[in-house]
């Protein structure tokens, strides 16, 4: 039948709503079965709308669609919507979040089944799918921060779910709290735009963009910056919190106290997204401040590579697939800063898949050991779970770039984007991002080795034996989501890469824009024969022996010859010691603005509230009174002439003053 | 011939010697009635002298009754001073200090 | 220097000298007689001013019943053994340093220039027919009838609250007679009839 396409987006945006709202208050009472079913089956309604819309847009090639659903607010000039907009990117976005919702909602199935949470935990995860479309499908910023809010929200919903455990509560209020400061620049930036545009929707935005162009924004008579990159800037930071690039990842690892399924839906598929997403939705803005696109150069590049360090010396496979997230989206966000935005949303696509899949994966092998988590203590799981060890394999050079997997295209694309951008800070990003991919391959293989390969290291009775059925391979409810993700992660590079980046007009056509001097892609695409040849020709790319080389010295340090890696340990102790506080920015927080808000709170409490307030206005005024009563009260002597004496006194002073003018 | 400012400088040191009673007096608080009866004749006095020099018989009905209201005043003085001697066997200025803050 | 300004002169000296002596004795009976020689000095001086009524009834009035007073008290109260054995009236300079500012003041505002003669010349000398007692007699009792009047209640309020103040009853019960009581007594409050068998005579009269 033929349904019209809003009302096909309208379906995407609230099957999941529904979904969540009916696990949520009648879980208990309609048991874990059937909360399952109905999640599942919205989420799947939602995934089957999401694929003919992305059918109808993006294949079919019909027209973008901006609809008006309700009109929220009319406030003097301002006009607030809720409306969505379906365009090619928006299409792209909404069939990548539904489609790894469902395997995440049927991953659940098995890895939570022995949760008391179990209903609680469907309606969570279908709530934000319904914020994340809510996010994605919004025509203008409002809508788009409620999205935005609503992630956030059950992210801390979720890392907190289990809430008796001390870390999960501190790491839910740490992700919140991170986003919060994001938050703060998103509304500065929602309050500039009002201020130069006076709409928030995109498609006035867009219009009316060159006459903003000259505006600027003055901090104080003399210092005044250009209103675009004020604007810019203030929304990058919203995204860095939402995104978690350098000074404000501090949250993601910390997130990892919540369960892992939502690690791979929030924490690597989409919530992290969001401000990939919504740099690459606002380029036609980014596109007119090279200050801001440095700045989202430079910072993407330090993430990509100090996150990528720090994952080399974790012992927890969650956190070095964690590191891994921040080091992929400081990829990203490199390719958003050389504006390269097909490349950077590109990865976004490959990079759902894989991590999703290398989230699975490992989860997969924390429900076989029972949920534990360290390495060290794994080893040689690979004859006990073949499939988990295949999936994890395809994942792992799909992340390394390896061809023909996925990765390879989509990071490949980027890194030859940066090195053909013309901005001030490509060259150091480029130097970032090639380091990254020789660091990548080593952190994940060196897990995978750690994981998978090498003589059992494990200490708990029940499975030390490899007889007894201690460790086993996971039931399939947790295989066929693992495989589900293999596919795409394997293919779709290869697929995509053409039609998204050097087809024209490209897979996301005008929802992105790029200035003609800025338009690296364009000039990636006179070199590009087809993924095929693309991926023959790589053993002349440098990028290629990097993660060769990476891989060999996972191999090296790991499993031919471990004692080198106590030697390298040795050598540079300062450096390792860096790592493992990874860099010192929890410490800081901790010092600065914890300590010192504490500090800052006894102050103003010792002096300002017991000193000053209740000390000398509230009881000074009263000891005041009571000195200048018992001073006052010697007045009353209680004699006769004393009384006779201040008449006349006062008499003679009246008189004095009267009559002689005194 | 005397002349007005002459009485009614008569009338003024006669009225400071009163206040002069009943300020320094502390020991007697007989004193201090004798001291009211000379204010009220200074008052007397000058009433006297300014009828006396504006041929208005006026000042003097007024001092009529100046003298009804003294002794009166006077009687009753006395009274509470008996009263008072009663109550508290002394007549020192310095001993009626109940009223002390 | 007239007769006049001779008595003046005189009686002004002895009104000042004796006031200055009640507030400094500390011998309250002196004080209120040396208050009794400072009535007769004013009361001349207001003579030379023809208020001859007035005059007069200073003297009677006020010497001869208020000052009397005065001393019933003062004697009354033993107010010897109190004061005599304490010397000199102890004083307060600075109470002292006042009264003598605002003195110095009046003095200044009564001074010739503003009260002289010129401003307010000598009025004319009268007969002694002119009875200054008939002339006040009727303004007093046509015009101020009514402050009259309002005066004598005073009067009479002054005598209730003295009483009020100091009448008490002694202890000690009065042995005075009750004429009503011994009036309204009846026979049977005082004589009591009994009737008595007589005794039989058998012994007969003793010898």
């Amino acid at each position: 039948m033929d349904i019209a396409l809003n009302t096909q987006a309208l379906i995407t945006l609230l099957m999941p709503l529904l979904g969540a709202v009916i696990a949520g208050l009648f879980g208990q009472r309609i048991g874990r079965r059937l909360t399952h079913w109905v999640t599942i089956l919205c989420v799947t309604v939602s995934l089957i709308f999401a694929g003919s819309i992305f059918n109808q847009i993006v294949l079919q090639n019909q027209p973008s669609m901006n609809t008006v659903l309700y009109h929220w607010v009319t406030s003097g000039t301002f006009n607030f919507d809720v409306g969505l907009l379906i365009d090619r990117l928006s299409a792209t976005m909404i069939f990548i979040v539904t489609f790894v919702s469902l395997m995440v909602h049927i991953y659940t199935i098995g890895y939570m089944a022995e949760d008391d949470g179990y209903q609680r935990f469907f309606s969570y995860v279908s709530l934000f799918t319904f914020a994340m479309l809510a996010l994605v499908l919004a025509n203008n910023l409002l809508l788009l921060f409620f999205g935005w809010e609503g992630v956030g929200l059950v992210s801390y919903l979720l890392i907190g779910f289990w809430f008796h455990k001390e870390p999960a509560v501190e790491g839910a209020l740490k992700a919140f709290l991170v986003n919060r400061i994001g938050d703060i620049a998103f509304i500065l930036a929602i309050a500039g735009v009002l201020m130069l545009f006076g709409q928030v929707d995109y498609a006035y935005m867009f219009q009316h963009v060159p006459e903003i162009l000259d505006k600027q924004i003055h901090l104080s008579q003399h210092i005044a910056f250009p209103a675009v990159t004020v604007i810019c800037l203030l929304f990058f930071f919203g995204a860095m919190a939402k995104s978690a690039q350098v000074p404000l990842h501090v949250w993601l690892p910390e997130s990892m106290e919540g369960p892992t399924p939502i690690s791979a839906l929030i924490h690597a598929a989409t919530m992290v997204t969001a401000g990939i997403y919504l740099v690459a939705r606002l380029s036609p803005l980014f596109e007119f401040s090279p200050a801001a696109l440095n700045f989202v150069l430079v910072i993407g590049a330090i993430s990509s590579l100090s996150m990528g360090l720090i994952a080399i010396t974790q012992h927890d496979i969650k956190l070095v697939i964690a590191y891994s997230t921040l080091s992929q989206l400081g990829y990203m966000t490199v390719a958003l800063g050389a504006s390269a935005y097909n490349a950077a949303i590109f990865h976004l696509v490959t990079h759902a898949f894989f991590k999703a899949l290398l989230f699975l994966s490992a989860g997969s092998v924390i429900v076989a050991m029972h949920h534990e988590q360290d390495m060290r203590k794994m080893g040689g799981l690979a004859r006990f779970m073949p499939i988990t060890y295949l999936t994890f394999a395809i994942g792992a050079l799909a992340l390394a770039a390896i061809p023909p997997f996925a990765g390879f295209y989509s990071k490949d694309a980027i890194i030859e984007a940066v090195h053909l951008s013309t901005l001030p800070a490509a060259g150091f990003a480029y130097g970032c991002v090639l380091a990254g991919a020789f660091i990548t391959p080593l952190y994940i293989f060196r897990a995978f080795f750690l994981t998978f390969h090498g003589r059992s290291r494990l200490t708990n009775a029940g499975l030390a034996s490899a007889k007894t059925p201690g460790v086993h391979e996971s039931p399939w409810v947790i295989l066929i989501p693992l495989l589900a993700l293999a596919v795409p992660s394997i293919f779709i590079g290869g697929m995509l890469i053409g039609p998204m980046l050097f087809q024209q007009p490209n897979l996301l056509g005008n929802s992105i824009f790029v200035l003609p001097n800025h338009d690296v892609l364009a000039k990636l695409a006179v070199n590009f024969e087809g993924a095929k040849e693309m991926a023959m020709h790589a053993g002349a790319s440098l990028t290629m022996w990097l993660a060769l080389g990476g891989i060999a010295t996972a191999w090296l340090f790991n499993l031919g010859a471990p004692q080198l890696s106590q030697k390298l340990k040795a050598a540079c102790p300062t450096f390792y010691k860096i790592l493992m506080k990874k860099y010192g920015f929890d410490d800081f927080n901790q010092l600065f603005f914890v300590q010192g808000t504490r500090k800052l709170g006894t102050f103003f409490y010792k002096v300002s509230d017991l000193w000053m307030i209740d000390g000398i206005f509230v009881n000074g005024s009263g000891k005041f009174i009571q000195w200048f009563a018992n001073f006052s009260r010697k007045i009353q002597t209680g004699y006769i002439y004393h009384y006779a004496f201040v008449m006349v006194a006062g008499l003679v002073v009246y008189l004095g003053w009267l009559i002689l003018g005194i | 011939m005397i002349s007005l400012s002459q009485y009614l400088m008569v009338a003024a040191l006669l009225f400071g010697l009163g206040i002069a009673g009943i300020l320094v007096n502390r020991k007697n608080i007989i004193v201090v009635l004798m001291s009211i009866e000379l204010i009220l004749l200074s008052v007397n006095t000058n009433f006297i002298a300014f009828s006396y020099f504006l041929n208005d018989l006026t000042g003097q009905i007024f001092v009529f009754f100046i003298l009804t209201i003294a002794a009166a005043e006077a009687a009753i003085g006395l009274a509470i001073m008996v009263v008072l001697y009663r109550k508290r066997s002394t007549l020192e200025v310095e001993s009626l200090d109940l009223l002390k803050g | 220097m007239t007769v006049l300004q001779i008595l003046f002169y005189l009686l002004a000296a002895t009104a000042v000298f004796s006031a200055f002596m009640v507030v400094i004795s500390s011998n309250p009976v002196r004080g209120a007689l040396f208050l009794v020689l400072t009535f007769f000095s004013m009361a001349g001086l207001w003579l030379l001013m023809h208020a001859e009524f007035l005059a007069l009834t200073l003297v009677l009035v006020y010497v001869g019943a208020v000052m009397t007073l005065f001393l019933f008290v003062v004697m009354m109260l033993s107010v010897s053994r109190i004061n005599l054995k304490e010397g000199f009236v102890k004083y307060s300079p600075i109470g002292a340093l006042f009264v003598l500012a605002m003195t110095a003041i009046a003095l200044i505002v009564v001074g010739p220039q503003h009260f002289g003669l010129q401003a307010f010349p000598s009025p004319a000398e009268v007969g002694a027919q002119i009875s200054n007692t008939e002339n006040l007699g009727t303004l007093l009792y046509s015009h101020y009838a009514y402050p009259f009047e309002i005066a004598a209640v005073m009067l009479l309020t002054a005598i209730v609250a003295a009483i009020t103040l100091t009448f008490r009853k002694s202890e000690r019960p009065s042995k005075s007679q009750k004429i009503e009581a011994q009036i309204a007594v009846q026979p049977k409050d005082r004589l009591r009839m009994i009737d008595m068998p007589a005794e039989s005579n058998s012994k007969g009269p003793t010898v």
